[in-house]
């Protein structure tokens, strides 16, 4: 039993310390002056160097350089909450019809429309970057946000569906029936009914679209050019660059913020219940 | 009256996905029938060629037989970690709270920013891993330039970022097990190692095997950490099928023989899943029914 504690706090601390590392390392990295990264790694501040904020400057364009992420902050909280609001609509509303009418097509019954939609997931990027790609330019929507929206639905949209459906069928439907015998239209029901008990689903649904959005990478690669830069694709191209590596770790941390402190400020949504309905 | 109402609920979504999606995918289909390119856009029809240019293509497939230690033996290793840290946080510890946000942080993380970040730890000359290393008297590892090498970063970089991922869905399964067999099984006298091979382990079958299918679909894109730490290098050591059909298809614009790749790693790729799906509920079947 002592020996089973000692292995599991071992673990849990080396675990711990791994998860840490990458983070600290670039946290570190993002205050140190040159000398501190050309000669060897060095990982103490005030002990190995005196930080200091140049990296941190440099990415907004201070000290002469030609690189400012607040455009590319911009285009990514644009395009991120753009297409999650617009999935987390589709796919509340047709969640909502999934999981209270009946749809019959042939030997097509509600769950195979709601496994169709899951399996969405599947569809590698790849494959539909060519006809994006091709349509996009077609559409003049090459390089903008608008297209961006647009083709990042196709990867969100799923997960909406897929949450939603498990938590509209979590609540009873003798609600909907009453309701309906006080005179309510389906609209009523579902917009002033169902919709205010939905935020824990809500909650978590946005949560999962806005996390998949937001680290999205190979659609604003393939379809932007250079007028609409998103952060990652902006902090790959300095990657490419000669950027020190104090910009690159200050960059970083800069792109990587914004979703853990809107992970935080949402935590508190996700009861326990709310996140055992997420994973089923 | 209701039919109606039930097909304005459900429309909206169904036509955009399919518009977005299924529309896109047999145009997908048809361009690896065309020779679609840069320098002669438009569909002309060349019949079966792209695929028969795909059956050879030897880069293709080295890239395909890859993802069997980029994903899936990344994904066994998230597995076993995953569930370790599960029954560990399920178990309770002090400062739970702390460490499940702890643990689920590098979800929230992009995966690409993480690259470049692991790619700066992993540097040759500067990087903190190659300090370590030569500090415990051996000599440095040309961890981005080498086959093996680059491979095993690029695997670490994989396991920090999704481990949590398995984490959450392990230790959410964990939590709705019932308790009856638990006390059964210590009733009975059973150790903590039987308890965990004949009740745990079984009785989290389908959520492990859930969890399994829905990481290796996710594992099988790899893109972002190629990208980012390797270029696909050194040569094309550790192309993945996805970065290589985006360089034959969005880099050199050959859409035609991009497309008839991407198509063909799309049919092998559920067809792997659907027999790995079945190998893992059989072995899974409890022993004798």
């Amino acid at each position: 039993m002592v020996i089973k504690r000692i292995l599991a706090t071992l673990f849990v601390t080396l675990w711990s310390v791994f998860v840490l590392l990458p983070l600290l390392w670039a946290l570190v990295t993002s205050f140190k002056p040159p000398e501190a990264v050309n000669f060897g790694a060095t990982y103490l501040p005030f002990v190995e160097f005196t930080p200091n904020l140049d990296g941190w400057s440099a990415i907004f364009g201070g000290g002469g350089a030609t690189t400012n992420l607040v455009p590319p902050l911009f285009n990514s909280v644009a395009i991120t909450f753009g297409a999650a609001a617009i999935s987390l609509v589709l796919g509340t509303v047709t969640s909502y019809g999934l999981s209270r009418f009946r749809y019959k097509a042939g030997f097509i019954k509600n769950q195979d429309i709601v496994f169709f939609f899951i399996s969405q997931r599947i569809m590698p990027p790849i494959v539909l970057s060519f006809p994006f790609f091709l349509m996009l330019r077609n559409l003049g929507l090459l390089d903008t946000r608008s297209g961006l929206i647009l083709v990042s639905i196709a990867g969100l949209l799923p997960i909406v569906v897929w949450l939603m459906v498990d938590f509209f069928n979590g609540i009873p439907k003798e609600l909907d029936e009453m309701a309906m015998l006080e005179g309510y239209s389906p609209f009523e029901v579902f917009g002033r009914v169902i919709l205010p008990l939905m935020a824990p689903g809500l909650t978590v649904a946005g949560m999962f679209a806005v996390i998949f959005g937001w680290n999205d990478f190979f659609y604003p690669l393939v379809l932007t050019f250079g007028q609409i830069v998103t952060l990652p694709v902006a902090i790959v191209s300095l990657n490419a660059t000669i950027t020190p590596y104090w910009t690159l770790s200050a960059a970083a941390i800069f792109a990587i913020l914004p979703l853990i402190a809107f992970a935080f400020a949402i935590e508190r949504f996700l009861s326990k219940g709310s996140l055992s309905g997420a994973v089923r | 009256m209701n039919k109606v109402y039930g097909r304005l609920f459900l429309f909206p979504g169904l036509i955009t996905l399919i518009a977005i999606i299924i529309f896109p995918l047999f145009f997908t289909i048809a361009l690896t029938f065309s020779n679609w390119s840069v320098a002669n856009a438009g569909f002309d029809w060349v019949g079966g060629r792209n695929w028969a240019a795909m059956a050879n293509n030897e880069r293709f497939w080295d890239s395909m037989v890859r993802l069997i230690p980029l994903s899936f033996l990344t994904v066994l290793i998230q597995y076993v970690l995953g569930f370790a840290i599960a029954m560990i946080a399920w178990q309770g510890i002090a400062a739970r709270r702390f460490f499940r946000v702890l643990w689920l942080v590098p979800m929230m993380t992009t995966p690409v920013v993480m690259s470049v970040v692991w790619k700066s730890i992993f540097n040759e000359t500067v990087g903190p891993v190659n300090d370590v290393v030569t500090g415990l008297g051996f000599s440095p590892v040309s961890w981005l330039s080498e086959t093996v090498p680059a491979m095993f970063a690029i695997m670490v970089a994989e396991v920090w970022q999704w481990t949590p991922f398995m984490f959450l869905l392990l230790l959410a399964g964990l939590l709705s097990l019932p308790k009856e067999p638990f006390l059964a099984a210590a009733i009975d006298g059973a150790g903590p190692l039987r308890t965990f091979f004949n009740v745990t382990l079984p009785m989290m079958a389908p959520v492990s095997i859930g969890a399994i299918i829905i990481r290796l679909i996710e594992a099988s894109k790899i893109f972002d950490t190629v990208y980012a730490m390797t270029n696909g290098g050194p040569g094309s050591s550790t192309e993945t099928p996805t970065y290589y059909i985006y360089l034959t298809g969005l880099r050199n614009f050959d859409l035609a023989n991009g497309a008839t790749l991407s198509i063909t790693y799309l049919i092998v790729f559920i067809a792997l899943l659907t027999i790995i799906a079945q190998v893992l509920s059989r072995l899974s079947r409890p022993k004798g029914v």
